[in-house]
């Protein structure tokens, strides 16, 4: 009789359901995967090393590229572990605007996640849906940092600027006609407080049409109810964070039990799952959706109503305004030295979290008291959920792999750094 | 929080080099020995209960505390703004401990408690014991460590490189190890194959390791 043998299938790493630059090896028996090993590190820029060789705030722009669909909660992280370090912390106001964009950018990544994950089954629609909304949460960040994706917004000490008064509009051009340009430009007409605003009351039926699309859909629910589970003291042990974890039945949040920023204010829930399978981690997310817009809302209020300082007045961390330049040799000085040669951060080390919309995003930072990082570690939420992917997908058919590859929400920015 | 550092005095008494609490987190210093006993007492104790291994990374001190200009001097001589390639480094903070470290970040969802364990690898072959057996999401940790420090961890089950490319020499995250690396890829039309090269960007330093000494930051840290 002959010899059955399992056959290895290398899957990546150009594959559209990778997500990514990932190679998975993958052992088969039949149709069922017996050992996945996967290959990471296509994407390994070295950010932590780059880190090293510059000045504390030009490697801001490098948190941006980690997690390159979760921007600003990056860099939060590393903003944190600097002013840990310093001892500095930014003011009220801007504490409200880094919790109100912390939240947006939840959402922006969970729309891309639902999108893609939905797209790997096979549901094409939901896709084309989350980015008509990410379009709109983009045109905030692009209205408060100039750019759309890669902000560099948050700064030691604070953030960049305050909220701009008024939206950019569109211009009527040979597609869009003059009228149909006044109806694209009808809630940008106030500030983007009132753009935030507005988004908000629309968002909550959107999430309704998402769910509308796939929460009882059969297909859907055929592809990840039971797939991919894991128990709450395994995914303890295998360092899950984020809604991978919180679908597992472990109420456990950072904004929550170490609060940040402005987040012992809110008011806001955490959805925990029962089975720990993809279905739970879908609903997880979803729900995390509707209480970042809960979130923003409280944000928005407070912040209508607080104007204020939104960086510290430190001229040795913060740059000096424009005008004062103009005709003051003194905040000519600090605003040379501050971007050529930066500040010296007291010798030390910090590790500073925040919950980010994949999980625990850490920045471990060792300070020799010079002006340059002395050494900067990086937790990516990805990295151990990925790493667990082996265990989570035994015994599964080939097609359940990439379900659950979608599920833990992967990221190469971060994972590979 | 302080209350963690008095516990673990009490339990592990001499056995730890060092316990400080520095801007509200604990930081333990062990001996290598004591690693794996340590790790099964820290997660499984009542009053420990750290059921998560968050981040596990290997640190290189060889350049701690040395810096390519000290202003004071820099200020004395004129600023010369290049720094020239081998120049002598100047040195603003002591090290006496070994060069290479693995720092552990633990976290107890129970207890909602941090703590960072600090081990040196003391020999020269770099080993350490692997904690895998206590935390699973150590696995990928210390293999990324081996990858970018060159530390080897006794135990590991599978202790491949992780991030680097395949048949990569080296461990890149060491601090002598250059910036652009040691060799470059290109697609040679002759042999119409990829072929690796020795680089050939010239190092340089675009803004160098300042040691800023003056009165914004004396009486801090000191």
């Amino acid at each position: 009789m002959a010899e059955i043998r399992n056959y290895t299938l290398n899957f990546g790493p150009q594959h559209p359901a990778a997500h990514g630059v990932l190679r998975l090896v993958l052992e088969l028996d039949g149709e069922v995967i017996t050992r996945a090993d996967p290959h990471i590190g296509l994407l390994h820029r070295g950010t932590e090393k780059l880190a090293e060789t510059k000045p504390f705030n030009q490697n801001i722009g490098y948190m941006d590229r980690l997690d390159y669909v979760s921007m600003m909660c990056n860099e939060h992280a590393y903003v944190r572990a600097i002013e840990k370090l310093i001892g500095i912390e930014a003011p009220i106001r801007a504490q409200y605007i880094r919790t109100m964009f912390d939240e947006i950018t939840r959402i922006l990544n969970h729309l891309l996640w639902l999108g893609a994950a939905a797209l790997d089954i096979g549901a094409m629609s939901v896709f084309l849906y989350c980015f008509r909304e990410r379009e709109d949460l983009f045109d905030c960040y692009e209205a408060v940092s100039g750019a759309r994706m890669h902000a560099t917004y948050y700064r030691p000490g604070g953030v960049y600027r305050d909220l701009p008064d008024n939206m950019p509009q569109y211009q009527a051009s040979k597609w869009h006609n003059e009228k149909e340009t006044e109806q694209r430009n009808a809630n940008r007409k106030g500030s983007l407080l009132d753009f935030i605003t507005d988004f908000t009351e629309r968002f909550p039926a959107r999430i309704d049409e998402y769910e509308k699309l796939l929460t009882n859909n059969r297909i859907w629910k055929q592809r990840n109810v039971d797939i991919g589970v894991v128990s709450a003291d395994r995914a303890k042990q295998l360092g899950f964070s984020g809604p991978m974890l919180r679908a597992s039945g472990v109420e456990w949040d950072l904004r929550k039990m170490q609060p940040y920023a402005m987040y012992d204010k809110m008011d806001f829930d955490i959805p925990v799952g029962l089975r720990g399978d993809c279905y739970d981690r879908y609903l997880v997310r979803i729900e995390e959706m509707r209480q970042s817009n809960r979130i923003i809302r409280q944000c928005v209020r407070w912040l209508r109503e607080h104007p204020g300082p939104v960086i510290v007045d430190d001229p040795k961390v913060a740059p000096p305004k424009r005008v004062q330049m103009k005709d003051d040799m003194e905040a000519m000085i600090h605003h040379f030295k501050l971007f050529t040669e930066g500040y010296c951060v007291p010798a030390g080390e910090a590790y500073a979290a925040v919950e980010a919309p994949k999980g625990e995003f850490g920045a471990y930072l060792i300070s020799d008291g010079a002006n340059k990082p002395y050494r900067l570690k990086l937790r990516a939420p990805g990295f151990p959920h990925l790493a667990a992917f082996d265990e989570m997908t035994r015994g599964h058919m080939l097609a359940d792999g990439v379900a659950i590859l979608s599920s833990q929400d992967i990221v190469f920015g971060e994972i590979d750094r | 929080m302080t209350s963690l550092v008095h516990t673990l005095r009490q339990r592990f008494a001499d056995q730890l080099v060092s316990v400080t609490q520095v801007l509200e987190e604990v930081t333990v210093e062990l001996p290598s020995q004591y690693l794996l006993d340590a790790s099964q007492i820290l997660r499984d104790a009542a009053e420990f209960q750290f059921d998560m291994l968050i981040d596990l990374c290997g640190v290189d001190y060889a350049d701690y505390g040395l810096v390519q200009w000290v202003t004071e001097a820099a200020t004395d001589e004129g600023f010369s703004r290049g720094v020239e390639q081998g120049a002598q480094q100047q040195r603003i903070l002591d090290w006496d401990k070994p060069r290479f470290a693995v720092v552990y970040h633990l976290l107890s969802t129970t207890l909602n408690q941090r703590l960072r364990l600090r081990v040196f690898c003391e020999q020269d072959p770099l080993w350490l014991d692997s904690v895998v057996t206590i935390w699973e999401s150590a696995n990928w940790y210390e293999r990324e460590a081996y990858d970018l420090y060159g530390i080897l961890f006794r135990g590991h089950p599978d202790m491949r490189r992780l991030l680097t490319d395949y048949g990569f020499i080296g461990h890149p995250f060491r601090k002598d190890f250059p910036l652009s690396g040691q060799v470059e890829m290109r697609y040679d039309a002759k042999q119409q194959r990829v072929i690796y090269e020795p680089v050939n960007i010239e190092p340089r330093v675009l803004v160098p390791k300042v040691g800023r000494r003056d009165n914004r930051y004396l009486g801090e840290g000191e």
